[in-house]
């Protein structure tokens, strides 16, 4: 039902569809300069290493670790209401940019600077497919 | 040419502060507090030619020369930045006085932070919150208090930093709106008070957070020379600046998540005033979080990096203490005029006219500004 999906969605812009059509198949997509080769995020329209606005796409690996977090207890908007409190995390992807997910599977306690975690994907309902992280298997 | 001296705050004004006042609209509470800046400066509402509106969306230039009957208002500009928005503009009137564009500046703010649209909720219809609002909001991360506590976290993971060492500024704090007597919070706040509020998004907890509040509150920025022939004593700015953080529209991807923009300015403001943090007799900082104090403290140079935590203990930050900082009550406690009650504040000490609040003999001090993802300003200022 799509009048049951209550949370903000994002509204996206030409420059950055591709972001959200990658989470969509399952890949977290991060810009990469065409010219110099630096890696951008979130998506924007132009480099700041050499200012060009030749890029293309590559998908991220899906591992990171913990870079911080914070235990969302009170809902700032009622579409979060029924799942709080739920955990945030600022995640290093493996690539050298940062990610933000919810986190699934591991207690707030659990939390460290540098915990290994890995990428996954969620669609609540009609919704957008949204990053969501993992701890990361034991190696 | 430097700004150093070229500017003075000659006049300050406020309104009743208070959650639920029914005392007018967001517009009219602003001009209430400009008249009475204007009157405590000593001058006409005609005499203001230069206007910097606080980006709140509720008035522009045009409703201050409709309202004052300004007959040539020479000057006009916002300084977007969220809550460094009003120290900001202090340097932009003070650009503007020095180049002789225009004598008297007006920074005026007022809302209905409680009574109309709650200020924690409506944050992403900003533009400066664009690239959170697609990529960070359908996530769950709404509101400054989520967007900010992965700062704090990481803070008190690195350094130790404790939920009590926070709660040592929401308590001081306190004390100091309730010797300021016009303020929405006036019950006395202990640490255990603050350890037993709810949790919002951890690690702050409700008493961590600023209030929403109604009122208003401006200042008058002149230039030096036409400042010693007015009403009050003069309160010359020494030094102003603004800064950017890297990555200044998301903190996710900031490299150092912990650096604000306060990190840049703070050294120009001190190399324009010629004065260093030692030499700092008050400080109002803004206080959004109490962990944007602590934070604040450190880039400033009040202590190093990661001390911040034990600089707030034991009262530092009370009247009479090693600081004493946000002697009105600030956003905590007092108001949410995102920082201008903070100027205002400053002025009535360096003045001497801070009360039952008064820090002795202080004619040196600064005040900060924060704001959005952490854009920051400063402005030093002494009496003379």
């Amino acid at each position: 039902m799509s009048d049951s999906f209550t949370k903000p969605v994002p509204h996206p812009m030409p420059d950055t569809q591709p972001f959200w059509d990658g989470l969509a198949r399952g890949e977290y997509l991060i810009q990469r300069c065409k010219e110099c080769g630096k890696l951008r995020h979130y998506p924007r329209p132009v480099c700041d290493g050499c200012w060009s606005m030749a890029h293309e796409w590559v998908a991220a690996s899906g591992s990171g670790t913990v870079h911080s977090w914070t235990v969302c207890h009170h809902p700032f908007h009622m579409g979060f209401k029924a799942q709080s409190p739920y955990i945030l995390l600022t995640v290093d992807l493996a690539e050298g940019v940062r990610a933000q997910g919810q986190l699934r599977g591991l207690p707030a306690e659990a939390l460290r600077l540098g915990l290994p975690v890995a990428l996954g994907y969620e669609r609540e309902g009609e919704g957008p497919v949204l990053p969501i992280f993992r701890p990361a298997e034991e190696t | 040419m430097s700004l150093f001296e070229k500017a003075a705050i000659t006049g300050i004004g406020e309104t009743a502060h208070g959650r639920g006042l029914q005392q007018g609209s967001a517009l009219s509470l602003q001009m209430q507090a400009s008249l009475a800046a204007i009157a405590d400066a000593g001058l006409s509402p005609r005499d203001i030619d230069g206007v910097i509106p606080v980006a709140t969306g509720v008035a522009v230039a045009e409703d201050f020369i409709t309202n004052f009957g300004i007959p040539d208002l020479r000057f006009s500009a916002t300084t977007p930045m969220g809550g460094a928005s009003c120290v900001a503009a202090i340097q932009a009137a003070a650009a503007a006085v020095a180049t002789g564009i225009c004598r008297h500046v007006l920074l005026p703010i007022g809302r209905t932070g409680y009574s109309g649209t709650r200020i924690g909720a409506r944050v992403h219809e900003m533009p400066q919150f664009r690239t959170i609002g697609e990529f960070e909001l359908p996530l769950g991360n709404v509101a400054p208090a989520q967007i900010y506590a992965p700062m704090a976290r990481r803070h008190m993971e690195l350094y130790g930093t404790t939920s009590r060492q926070l709660a040592e500024i929401a308590v001081t704090t306190r004390q100091h709106a309730i010797l300021n007597g016009n303020a929405a919070m006036t019950k006395p706040l202990s640490i255990e008070d603050h350890q037993n509020s709810r949790m919002i998004a951890d690690p702050f907890r409700l008493f961590d957070c600023s209030l929403e509040s109604d009122g208003g509150a401006a200042v008058v920025v002149s230039s030096a020379e036409a400042a010693r022939d007015l009403r009050q004593p003069r309160v010359l700015v020494m030094g102003a600046a603004e800064g950017h953080p890297d990555s200044p529209s998301v903190i996710t991807q900031r490299p150092d998540i912990l650096r604000i923009g306060l990190a840049k300015a703070a050294p120009r403001a001190f190399a324009m005033a010629g004065v260093t943090p030692s030499d700092i007799q008050v400080a109002e900082i803004y206080d959004c979080f109490t962990y944007v104090v602590l934070r604040q403290l450190e880039e400033i140079g009040f202590c190093k990096p990661g001390e911040g935590g034990a600089f707030v203990e034991g009262g530092a930050l009370g009247i009479g203490g090693r600081l004493p900082v946000n002697t009105h009550g600030g956003l905590l406690s007092q108001a949410h005029l995102a920082g201008m009650n903070h100027i205002v504040e400053l002025v009535r000490q360096l003045r001497g006219q801070g009360g039952a609040a008064q820090v002795e003999g202080a004619t040196l001090g600064l005040v900060t500004g924060y704001g959005d993802m952490g854009d920051g300003s400063i402005a030093i200022m002494r009496r003379g």
